[in-house]
């Protein structure tokens, strides 16, 4: 089996973690490779695990009633992809689809969420990312919902 | 690095309309449109710098103030690009070719073309944004050995919004100019990019170190913007922004368009983001 420390501690996400803490990670990670059009996850779905994208670009979709699917968001490499592993009740709140070829590294919640009450500093340091992730993605959205580009009204 | 913005005012009386004809009227997006506008003057030219803006005047309508979003290298040829906003707009949208238009210009402050010789350029636009930063591209196009990497970053509502559509499509085709596009809500048929303009800055390849940025959009987008440039390691002093007010005369005597000591209409449009940093988070200006 291939080691996933090199990989998982290039990754900016992971920049701030101890070399002991990456190590932790590791044993919650799996490398995956998703063909484009292929879905990482479906709304509705047990939030399982969470993503960091190595190699292409996942578009975010919630499907709408009448209007079909919409992409809210689209994800790259380097990004983090998922939140809802964290926060009960762990279901997909969007369905995450491949737009090219995916590679990335799929971190089981589960196992993390046990690691981090057994080690709060990881707790910490994990935390502290997704809410930096969180903050950006707020920002993100209120900015959209002010709809800057359209008519002054 | 960067140290002023350049300044042009136009030789003959600035109060004074000069006739030009309609040449073309270009249909951009559903609610934006570009004329194309020659002087009836066969000896007529009008040199301007990348970033000034011109007044418009439909007769007996009104005045506006519009970016100039063609390119400098031809002086005979004027493109301003528009929204529908208010009865000036919406009368110039009608405008057929052989109609004429009063043009005042050019005013205004022009992007650092000088000062970014040398090094990386990236130029961020919002919406309607990209027009005035259009002939700064132009321009480096013209002249690209004296620039290093060049970055167009682009974010507006839909697909369906985008301007310039075919020519930022022949822009993405070159190898000496990278451009990314990003769009606030898109259906699946959408094959780019969905996020704010922003986003994209964290990605861009550009040495932060070493690069003059242009800004061009709604002021929300351009301070998350100048925001994420500085993250990214850009000076402000490096980071030059285009500000939009209320342009009347064109000349910094009416006052309709004062930020404090700054008559945006002459001290600007485009100023240099740590000159006007301290009126970017006023109320009420």
């Amino acid at each position: 089996m291939t080691d996933l420390y090199p990989i998982i501690r290039s990754q900016e996400f992971f920049k701030e973690f101890s070399e002991e803490d990456v190590h932790e990670v590791v044993g919650c990670a799996t490398n995956i490779v998703l063909h484009q059009g292929q879905y990482v996850f479906r709304e509705g779905e047990p939030a399982d695990h969470f993503y960091l994208i190595r190699h292409g670009r996942v578009s975010l979709e919630l499907f709408a009633p009448g209007r079909g699917a919409v992409v809210v968001e689209t994800v790259e490499e380097g990004e983090p992809l998922g939140w809802s592993w964290l926060i009960p009740p762990y279901k997909w709140h969007f369905a995450a689809r491949c737009d090219t070829l995916l590679r990335a590294i799929a971190l089981d919640g589960q196992c993390l969420r046990r690691k981090c009450e057994e080690n709060p500093r990881l707790g910490y340091h994990l935390m502290r990312r997704m809410a930096e992730m969180m903050e950006s993605r707020l920002q993100a959205s209120i900015l959209r919902m002010l709809d800057l580009y359209g008519d002054k009204r | 690095m960067a140290t002023s913005v350049e300044r042009t005012v136009g030789a003959a009386d600035p109060m004074v309309p000069v006739p030009y004809v309609v040449e073309r009227f270009i249909r951009e997006t559903q609610d934006t449109f570009s004329l194309e506008l020659e002087p009836f003057d066969p000896t007529g030219e009008l040199r301007f710098l990348p970033g000034q803006f011109n007044m418009l005047y439909v007769f007996g309508v009104g005045e506006v103030p519009i970016s100039i979003s063609g390119d400098a290298a031809e002086p005979r040829k004027l493109i301003h690009t528009t929204r529908e906003v208010g009865v000036v707009t919406r009368t110039m949208r009608s405008l057929k070719p052989g109609h004429t238009i009063g043009v005042r210009g050019p005013f205004g402050t022009s992007w650092p073309m000088d000062e970014a010789k040398g090094h990386d350029v990236i130029l961020v636009a919002g919406g309607i944004g990209l027009a005035p930063l259009r002939p700064a591209l132009y321009w480096i196009l013209r002249n690209r050995d004296d620039y290093g990497k060049v970055v167009l970053l682009y974010g507006t509502r839909s697909p369906e919004d985008i301007l310039y559509s075919k020519e930022l499509a022949k822009w993405r085709s070159q190898f000496d100019l990278e451009v990314y596009i990003t769009v606030d809500r898109a259906t699946t048929e959408w094959r780019g990019n969905v996020g704010v303009v922003t986003k994209l800055i964290g990605r861009a390849p550009f040495d932060p170190s070493d690069t003059v940025a242009m800004v061009c959009g709604p002021e929300i987008m351009m301070r998350f913007a100048v925001e994420e440039l500085a993250r990214r390691g850009v000076s402000t002093s490096d980071i030059y922004v285009s500000m939009e007010r209320n342009m009347k005369c064109g000349i910094g005597l009416c006052g309709h368009c004062q930020l404090r000591g700054e008559f945006v209409c002459k001290d600007g449009p485009v100023y240099r983001f740590d000159v006007i940093e301290p009126l970017f988070l006023e109320r009420e200006l």
